[in-house]
């Protein structure tokens, strides 16, 4: 359409999602957020202004052409507003759903100022969902296995991180080869992010795209364990890229923690998302949820453990929180979605102990009260503890969102790297180079638990390091 | 990959599988484990690694038929595949200057013990044996286990077979007839090992047990398969599966393996069912 004739869409606010009612989704797994039709999405893609100099891009970390693809929907182009997402972002429908676009892009977006942000994130997953819809051969996604002779590259994890990277040096022309411990790819979108934020046929539906393009990915394969860094060189990769995540659960060492009834959300929400106990009996692996069910933690995990519990049909579920809720690490939306879903939240609360029953189950949990005190390293105001504060709430289950450090299984097992304090690999933010010539390592395995789109973001760096290591190698 | 190449009966709903990895085959090492997945909707399971032929490029499984996913691998045959199998997993034994060794296996444990006791042979560690079952019938590997060890002695809780009565009585009873032994190694029904552990910490002799916790990833990620050691928190998955038996929190570990009793009963049950109406794999 000419430019001339354009006019924008100057509404304050952001068209809304349509979203299941918060008391029915609270009983089911299906999708909370339903999605932009196509005319929710044309009348927000006219709110974008086409800024000259878009702020937008600059706070995509894997800088998505952003105004491009949104001039696209509003021209009616939707296949082609998704090539241009993808010419940067091989996740489109994964990040248009979990990435937090209000600390990103949309944080910088112009129409911020005066109004709502345009709504990049669900404009994204529009077009990616749209995508989905048509018939492969239509979208005509590239497969290059036929050329793939520039070098060999092994890449250990299947998350974000694993998978972009992956991605891009297929792209390159690598012949890539995805190592993953669990027998399904896919990291934590898989096992960790619930289905009713992010359906598991959406991430299913990325993984099939990376591995059209030719990348052979391996399940089963705990490297560290079966094979060594060191063995992957002696089979003639040429560089390995580890994106093994922040896997390892946080416990408090609380009197207690051991009861039958205590889980981390890692276990929680893998027996749940992974292995789908919440259709158990028709999936073999059970999961068992008391009527009350605390949470303890903030972060967007807790608030995923917490509304699953809902789901599986607890009657009461709290989250336990030492800090209020300004210093909650969750997304708003999230937090807003599990008040609306019920969700109690028991702010500046800890616990102190765990209290079972004759049986070994847990029957209670002590906690005590807490008040803000001095900033701490963090920035955020330490919580101290309100004399005389101790109250015992009665739960059956308690799960432990208190966030998670990185998997030693790899660093245990290779030479040569420098690790950080908390069991981290060190690598460069620019590159992913790790102090291993030809290792290279991103996301969460660096950064400690992050984002989707942080370690995406690192993946695609470390693919154009790996194809410069590589060529100055062979050049 | 993880074709089932021998099947062999060993007792009843006792089976030994030996099946083709050759990677998972090439790293194995004595008290090392897998988990493996029967089927698209299945549980993942841990089975301690009994024996490996490396140039064969084969593992050698041995399982008891207790709840579901047990009995859908019992009912695979030869020329079968394991949909999913990951490993070696675990810390492997330490089998270094062990002194002499009493090991203890019962049931099952026999077999799960066998790899280490061939290896400790190998070594030259001078080994006694005690096999422990409810009855005759149940005991497994007699014959392959004695040409690895110094003495092999039996017990059957019926007398069928052997000593009439447990392993820690014969056990007491080694040792109080001057046996002096530098290390026992216990491997079998949580009881059983607990038993032990607690026989041989009167007599000061230092105890390895093998811990069989829930376990669903088997790399440290979940913490389910978290038990107490002296006081501590550890993962038998990565720390283990072997321990000091004489800090093992054994009746914290026992009610914790209870956890699932309920809903395991119905996916047996379930599962019997829909196998009288020839429906396999339901
Ligand atoms: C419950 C939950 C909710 C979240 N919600 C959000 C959200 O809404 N938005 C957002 O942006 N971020 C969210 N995050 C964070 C985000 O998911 C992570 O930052 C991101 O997945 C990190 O990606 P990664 O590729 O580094 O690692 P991961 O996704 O952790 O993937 C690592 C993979 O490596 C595999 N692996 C580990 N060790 C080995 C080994 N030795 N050999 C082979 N494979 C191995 C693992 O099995 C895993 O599949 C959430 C996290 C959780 C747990
Ligand atoms: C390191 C390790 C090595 C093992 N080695 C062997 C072996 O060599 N041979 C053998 O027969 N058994 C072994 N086991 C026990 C075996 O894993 C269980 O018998 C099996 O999981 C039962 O599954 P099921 O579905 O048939 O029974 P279910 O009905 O599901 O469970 C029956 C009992 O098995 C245990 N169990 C169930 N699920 C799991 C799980 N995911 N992880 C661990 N235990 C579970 C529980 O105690 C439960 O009460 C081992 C366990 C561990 C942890
Ligand atoms: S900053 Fe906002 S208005 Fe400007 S181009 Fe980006 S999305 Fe459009
Ligand atoms: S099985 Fe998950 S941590 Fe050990």
């Amino acid at each position: 359409m000419p430019e001339q004739k354009r006019k924008a869409n100057l509404a304050k606010k952001k068209v809304p999602m349509p979203e299941q009612e918060p008391r029915v989704r609270a009983r089911n797994f299906e999708e909370v957020a339903m999605g932009y039709t196509r005319e929710q999405a044309l009348e927000e893609a006219r709110r974008c202004l086409r800024c000259k100099e878009p702020h937008c891009v600059e706070g995509c970390p894997v800088n998505v052409q952003i105004p491009d693809f949104i001039k696209f929907i509003e021209e009616e182009k939707f296949l082609e507003a998704y090539k241009k997402i993808k010419e940067t972002n091989s996740l489109p429908a994964v990040c248009g759903r979990v990435c937090p676009q209000e600390n990103q892009c949309e944080k910088l977006c112009l129409r911020g100022k005066k109004s709502e942000p345009v709504a990049i994130g669900r404009l994204e997953r529009f077009v990616a969902d749209y995508a989905a819809s048509l018939p492969p051969a239509e979208v005509g996604e590239e497969c290059l296995s036929g050329s793939l002779n520039k070098g060999k590259v092994a890449v250990i994890g299947s998350g974000p991180s694993g998978v972009t990277c992956a991605g891009d040096l297929t792209k390159m022309g690598y012949r890539v080869t995805m190592f993953e411990a669990f027998h399904t790819p896919g990291g934590v979108l898989m096992y960790g992010i619930p289905e009713f934020r992010l359906p598991k046929d959406v991430v299913q539906r990325e993984i099939d795209n990376v591995k059209k393009l030719g990348v052979d990915v391996q399940t089963n394969m705990v490297i560290g364990k079966i094979l060594s860094i060191d063995e992957l060189f002696e089979q003639g990769y040429n560089a390995v890229y580890i994106g093994t995540g922040a896997g390892l659960p946080i416990f408090l060492r609380l009197p207690g923690e051991n009861l039958n009834g205590v889980m981390s959300a890692n276990e929680f929400l893998t027996r749940v998302n992974l292995m789908k106990a919440y259709k158990f009996p028709e999936y073999d692996t059970p999961v068992k949820i008391g009527r009350r069910v605390a949470v303890v933690g903030g972060g967007n995990v807790a608030m995923d453990a917490a509304r699953s519990a809902l789901r599986l049909g607890a009657e009461k579920v709290y989250i336990v929180y030492r800090r209020s809720e300004q210093e909650m690490p969750a997304r708003r939306e999230e937090v807003h979605h599990a008040r609306e879903e019920g969700i109690e939240f028991k702010l500046l609360t800890n616990p102190v102990t765990i209290i079972g029953d004759d049986n070994g189950w847990v029957k209670g949990m002590e906690c005590v009260e807490m008040e803000l005190g001095e900033p701490d390293a963090s920035g955020r105001r330490r919580p101290v503890v309100k004399q005389g504060s101790e109250h015992v709430i009665d739960v059956e289950t308690v799960i432990m969102a208190l966030g998670t450090t990185p998997n030693p299984l790899i660093a245990k097992t290779t030479g040569g790297l420098e690790l950080t304090r908390f069991g981290g690999i060190v690598a460069d933010e620019t590159t992913g180079r790790t102090k291993r010539p030809g290792v290279f390592a991103g996301g969460d395995i660096v950064t400690g638990s992050a984002t989707v789109i942080l370690a995406m973001g690192a993946g695609k760096k470390a693919a154009v390091a790996i194809n410069e290591h590589i060529r100055g190698k062979h050049e | 990959m993880n074709k089932i190449i021998r099947k062999t009966p060993l007792a009843p709903s006792v089976n030994l599988i030996e099946v083709e990895n050759p990677l998972i085959a090439r790293k194995a090492q004595p008290g090392q484990f897998i988990i493996l997945r029967v089927h698209e909707n299945g549980e993942r399971i841990p089975l301690t690694i009994s024996d490996y032929n490396r140039e064969k490029g084969t593992i050698t499984l041995i399982f008891q038929e207790i709840g579901k996913t047990t009995t859908m691998l019992g009912r695979l045959g030869e020329g079968d595949c394991i949909r999913d199998l990951v490993g070696p997993l675990g810390k492997p034994t330490d089998l270094e200057n062990l002194g002499r060794v009493v090991v203890i296996g019962g049931g099952l444990g026999t077999a799960l013990v066998f790899s280490q006791v061939k290896e400790m042979h190998k070594n030259g560690t001078r080994v006694d044996v005690i096999v422990g079952a409810r009855n005759e019938s149940l005991i497994i590997l007699e014959e392959e286990i004695k040409p690895y060890c110094e003495n092999l002695y039996i017990a059957t809780d019926d007398g069928s077979k052997g000593h009439k009565g447990f392993v820690t009585d014969l056990l007491k009873k080694l040792i109080e007839d001057g046996n002096k032994y530098d290390r026992a190694v216990a491997v079998g029904p949580l009881i059983m090992m607990k038993v032990v552990s607690n026989l041989t910490r009167q007599y000061g002799v230092p105890t390895t047990v093998s811990m069989n916790p829930i376990m669903i990833d088997g790399t440290g990620m979940c913490g389910g398969c978290r038990l107490s050691v002296g006081g501590e928190t550890r993962f038998a998955c990565v720390d283990g599966p072997e321990f000091d038996g004489h800090l093992v929190d054994f009746d914290q570990v026992i009610k914790r393996t209870g956890m699932y009793r309920e809903q395991e009963k119905i996916a047996l049950d379930l599962y019997r069912e829909c196998c009288k109406r020839g429906e396999h794999n339901a």
